[in-house]
Parts: C-alpha cells; sequence; structure tokens
C-alpha cells in the first residue's frame, strides 16, 4: 500500500463524517448498503473505535419536485432493503428541533426523506483503524512514497515507479481519488474524471444542539455536529478542475447562507476552519471500480464528493475484484465501460452534493 | 475566487462566470459514423490535467459569450484569456514546436465556424 503523503491526509482527513446508504437504483443502494453494514461492525472488526453514530440522516424537500424525487427514493430504499422513511415537515421539526420549517421560509421545508441508521463516523479513526487492521493483517503501507510512473510490458502492469524507486506487482489497484487522472494518463488511457476541489468547514465548538445530520440539495447544505462540538458544513464543488485542495470563497458563502436559513439560531456563529479536497467526479456521480484496458492493473475512483461512506464497502468488493480478476456482483455495474455501453447509473439526486 | 479577464467585457470576478470544462473538443462532424468508443471518448473522456489546463468559461451574469482560459490547475493562475477560434497561446515551458499541434488540429475548428 503506496501512499503519497501520510494516512489520513489526503480526503479521507478532509471529508465530512457522513454514512448513509439511501440510494436511489439498485447497484447503488446494494454497494452502499453493504459498505453501512460493515460500517456497523466496523469498531468490532477493527477493535479500534471508530465513532459511528447512527443518530440518522435527514435530506430536506423543499418543493414538489423535491417532496416527489424524495417519496420515490424512500420506495425504491425500501424495495431494497434499506431503512427509510418520509418525514412531513412538523415530523422533521421533532426529529430536529432548531431547524426552521415556517412555511414563509424562502425554500420551506415541505418534508424530509430519514435514514435513521444513517450517521456520521469519526474520519480519522476510520482511517487509522482501516490502516492499524491491515497493518495487522500483513499489509506493508509505505507513507511517502509516490508513484511517478507504471511499468507496463505488453499492455500487463509489472510493477510501478516511485520516488524510493521500482516495486515489481502482478497486479495494481489504484484508488487515487482526485489524482487518478494523472495515474491514468501514466497507463496510457482518459477516464471520464474531473477533479474539482470540494470545501468544507467547521464553526467554533459549541455544547450538543443539533442531534442528526441533515442534508439539503436545493438550498444546498448538509450540517452535522461533531463530538468536538464543532458543526461540520459542506456543499458543492468548486466548478472548476483544480489539483489546488482549496476553492473560491463565493462557495462558502453560498452554503453559509443556506445554513442561515434553515437554522437561524446559527446566525451568529464564527467559523474555524475551512479547506478543500480534491474529488474526481464522474458524468453520472457513480463510482468505477473496475479493469481497466491495462492487464492486471484495476481503478477504483470517481467516488467524487461521497466516498467516506463507502470506505468498507469499496475495499470490500474491490479486494474482490483485484483476487479473482472480475468485479463482484456488487460492483459489477460500474464499469469503466459503462460509459461506451450507455449503462450509466445516475445518482446526481442522491449524491445530495451538487455537482 | 478568479479574476477572469473576459476578452470582451475586461476583468470581473468569478461569480459572473460559468465553467464549460475542458476545451477544445469539437463536436464531431458525423456522429452517426462513430463508433460507440469514438461517441464514448467524445462525449465522456477528458484531459483533466493536472497544470496548465485549456478550458472554456462563459460569461453568464455579462455578455454572455464563451471564450477559453488556459489556466493552472495546481495553482489557479490564469496564463491567458483566448477567443473562441483564436490560436492558442503557448503554455509556460511549452515548446514552440507544441504550437504546430494546434495548427494541425485547426482545419476541423475552421469547418465547425464556416458552418455557422
Amino acid at each position: 500500500m503506496l501512499e503519497k503523503g501520510w494516512i489520513g491526509g489526503g480526503n479521507t482527513g478532509r471529508n465530512t463524517t457522513i454514512v448513509r446508504s439511501n440510494y436511489l437504483f439498485d447497484e447503488s443502494a446494494h454497494l452502499y448498503e453493504k459498505s453501512l453494514q460493515l460500517f456497523e461492525q466496523l469498531s468490532q472488526e477493527l477493535n479500534y473505535n471508530v465513532m459511528m453514530s447512527q443518530r440518522g440522516v435527514m435530506n430536506l424537500a423543499h418543493n414538489l419536485h423535491d417532496v416527489r424525487e424524495s417519496k420515490r427514493r424512500v420506495f425504491a430504499n425500501k424495495l431494497n432493503g434499506v431503512d427509510a422513511e418520509w418525514l412531513e415537515p412538523e415530523e422533521v421539526k421533532a426529529f430536529c428541533p432548531i431547524i426552521d420549517i415556517s412555511p414563509d421560509a424562502r425554500y420551506p421545508v415541505m418534508g424530509a426523506t430519514l435514514q435513521k441508521r444513517a450517521g456520521v463516523a469519526r474520519h480519522d479513526a476510520v482511517a487509522w483503524g482501516f490502516a492499524r487492521g491491515a497493518d495487522a493483517r500483513g499489509v506493508d503501507i509505505i507513507q511517502n512514497c509516490e508513484v511517478t510512473g507504471l511499468r507496463i510490458d505488453n499492455g500487463r502492469i509489472v510493477g510501478v515507479e516511485t520516488t524510493k524507486g521500482f516495486i515489481g506487482a502482478k497486479k495494481v489497484g489504484s484508488v487515487a481519488a482526485g489524482h487518478t487522472s494523472v495515474i491514468c494518463g501514466m497507463a496510457g488511457f482518459r477516464v471520464p474524471l474531473t477533479s474539482h476541489p470540494l470545501q468544507a468547514l467547521v464553526s467554533e465548538p459549541i455544547k450538543p444542539i443539533h442531534p442528526c445530520v441533515v442534508m439539503s440539495n436545493a438550498v444546498h447544505v448538509y450540517v452535522s455536529q461533531s463530538d468536538k462540538g464543532e458543526l461540520v458544513i459542506g456543499a458543492g464543488i468548486d466548478a472548476y478542475n483544480s489539483y489546488a485542495q482549496r476553492g473560491s470563497f463565493h462557495i462558502i458563502e453560498g452554503q453559509m447562507g443556506a445554513l442561515r436559513e434553515l437554522f437561524p439560531i446559527f446566525s451568529r456563529l464564527r467559523m474555524m476552519r475551512s479547506w478543500g479536497g480534491i474529488v474526481d467526479t464522474t458524468p453520472d456521480a457513480s463510482c468505477i471500480m473496475s479493469k481497466t484496458p491495462v492487464e492486471n492493473f484495476f481503478i477504483n475512483c470517481g467516488w467524487g464528493t461521497g466516498g467516506f461512506k463507502a470506505t468498507p464497502g469499496s475495499g470490500w468488493a474491490f479486494a474482490y475484484t483485484i483476487a479473482k480478476g472480475e468485479p463482484h456482483p456488487l460492483n459489477a455495474a460500474f464499469t469503466l465501460d459503462r460509459f461506451t455501453t450507455g449503462a450509466l447509473v445516475d445518482e446526481h439526486g442522491a449524491a445530495g452534493v451538487a455537482h | 475566487m478568479l479574476l477572469i479577464d473576459c476578452p470582451y467585457c475586461g476583468e470581473r470576478p468569478e461569480i459572473e462566470f460559468s465553467y464549460g470544462g475542458e476545451a477544445h473538443i469539437a463536436r464531431p462532424e458525423n456522429p452517426g459514423a462513430l463508433s460507440d468508443k469514438e461517441w464514448a471518448d467524445f462525449l465522456f473522456m477528458r484531459g483533466n490535467q493536472k497544470g496548465a489546463f485549456r478550458e472554456r468559461w462563459i460569461h453568464t451574469q455579462g455578455c454572455r459569450r464563451w471564450f477559453n482560459v488556459l489556466r493552472d490547475t495546481t495553482s489557479h493562475e490564469i496564463y491567458a484569456v483566448y477567443k473562441i477560434g483564436a490560436p492558442k497561446p503557448p503554455a509556460p515551458g511549452e515548446k514552440p514546436v507544441a504550437a504546430k499541434k494546434p495548427a494541425a488540429k485547426k482545419p476541423a475548428a475552421l469547418k465547425k465556424g464556416a458552418g455557422k
């Protein structure tokens, strides 16, 4: 396991820690639900407290289209065995008392989907729990070791060039998030990815007041409260391509406006830190876990704005894919080929982050 | 926030603009003749360069015209802004030899313009 920087120093350390599985289509729902089930056991499995807190995630609806789309998603989730329910505005208020549901709001809350088993997990703990678990199972984790080239012989991968020298390998899997295009460029093929900054920020710590995770696609903000008391806030990506791990200020201004709209109580709250991670977005907002034109070279990418929730399921299915040389039924739909065949898995609605 | 020098209106803040992704991707002359793979290449596959990157912007809140920008995706520095159809300004460190490449692609772009 080669890491350019240090464990947890990339997007893992920069995400907003939300874990849920309420995706619309069968393929996504199955994969994310597998992941959520693994998350539920993760602290036991790793013997490391990942602070998984199933406090519930609400996705708000602010107009009739939102209401119809959300209810459709609730029904689809139920059919896939994913827990989901529809809440009327008063029930939203009961579940999260600080939210403003007044009907004269610019974008009134007309209801919400709720996944009670969803919630948050501590991102650092998840990263270090995985690292510790992998290490205990015999994985060599080499930090500060950047892959600078791929050695390919007759269309088959034979190893990687790194800043610490050449490493021979029969099979190579790339899980490079925002830098996947760069890695695939070394292998000589293009991928349908664009890399963008996704910004997030935290407020000053306050006493526990926000009991769940609230996401709103329409006014566009998502927010939860960490165990340290900070509000953890995110929204959409910056529109432009970037590898700079920072974005433009108006994106933050927009999400603060949305936060203020939904939670008037936070109007005087001060923000502490903001940051950006580089996310690899796909045209259909679904991941790519796939074989590639290079034999024995596999890619796991395109998680875009929502990879953290998928980490256990993603690793599980990708391990299978690498070991067997063929995708598991859970990730069979998420091939690179789907952009040629047209069998896209369009999850822009459930992805919850505008891009 | 980026300051973008619209070739028609001058320097304006980024919020006046919308992004159009990678530039110089010409719509195929005869889409029906393409294989699925070639169509997918046109539709979905992108360069996504780390470093100097040619991209399209539109001045949505201003003149509503499209133009090209040469920008560094690691520093966000804008090297050049140029109109659609104008010759590509070289990226920093780009050799003059590279300037030949756009010349080879030019006929396709010209044809497209002529079609208007």
